[in-house]
């Protein structure tokens, strides 16, 4: 079942890396995630937008949709560009890749590590879908405990 | 995101309170090499990160970049009042090999 769902557009602007993770965090704090997998969705979402800002529009400022739901206790985050495209996924995967000095490379690896679920599609010159899920990892407890009351 | 320098002998206490992201991880890569470049004969960079409730790999990043430069002189970078999840961080990213963590100022200055 659907329970809450919340679309976003905003322009690529490091500014809006915090809003996401505001909005991100605070959507996802309808679910029962701990502080710590809070903090995880913050990280996630904060690689997702960066990765839109200095990857898919290197040079000028473009559109980023964020999509939110929860549906049967789980979290979905995509976030959507119309930038340059990955030309090798395989090669932006591996850990420490990166294109730039400076930057360590860690974003997908990160986004991989922190959600339960990522997804990355890409086209060269069309843009890139990142799909992110999560479900608290506390939520099967709780329902015991209500269960029982 | 507001940072604060102070030297003390050839250590540089860098305290940083906000969020070290995309956005801000210029400013603090701005103000601590103008801060290494004025004080040449800094060995040891303290980052004190008790107000910081947030880090991603853009900061991860910019924090990398000036241990380079530090231990390129041949000096060493400390973190100290770090968070669970910063530490968590750090970890997976490495930085943990290459920095030391200490618990306050005075541990941080009494180990160098």
């Amino acid at each position: 079942m659907l329970e809450n769902y919340l679309k976003l557009e905003f322009p690529s602007l490091p500014q809006n890396v915090g809003l996401a993770r505001l909005v991100v965090s605070t959507f996802a704090s309808q679910l029962e995630f701990t502080l710590a997998e809070v903090e995880e969705i913050r990280v996630a979402i904060s690689e997702a937008v960066s990765n839109c800002v200095i990857h898919a529009y290197p040079n000028k400022t473009g559109t980023i949709k964020l999509e939110l739901s929860i549906e049967d206790g789980l979290l979905t985050i995509v976030v959507q560009d119309y930038g340059v495209g990955i030309q090798d996924i395989m090669q932006a995967k591996q850990a420490t890749y990166s294109t730039q000095p400076e930057r360590m490379g860690l974003g997908l690896v990160f986004m991989e590590s922190f959600m339960d679920q990522m997804e990355l599609t890409s086209k060269p010159m069309e843009g890139t879908t990142v799909v992110m899920k999560k479900r608290p990892e506390r939520g099967f407890v709780n329902a015991g405990f209500a269960g029982s009351n | 995101m507001v940072i604060e320098t102070e030297r003390v002998g050839t250590n540089l206490i860098v305290t940083v309170d906000g969020e070290l992201d995309l956005e801000t991880s210029p400013e603090f890569r701005n103000l601590v090499e103008a801060k290494l470049d004025q004080y040449q004969t800094i060995t040891h960079l303290i980052l004190d990160l008790k107000k910081v409730n947030f880090i991603d790999s853009s900061g991860l990043g910019v924090i990398l970049g000036r241990f380079k430069r530090i231990s390129q002189d041949g000096g060493r970078m400390s973190a100290i009042n770090v968070s669970d999840q910063l530490k968590r961080i750090f970890e997976l990213s490495g930085l943990l090999k290459i920095m030391n963590i200490y618990n306050d100022r005075k541990q941080a200055l009494d180990n160098f």
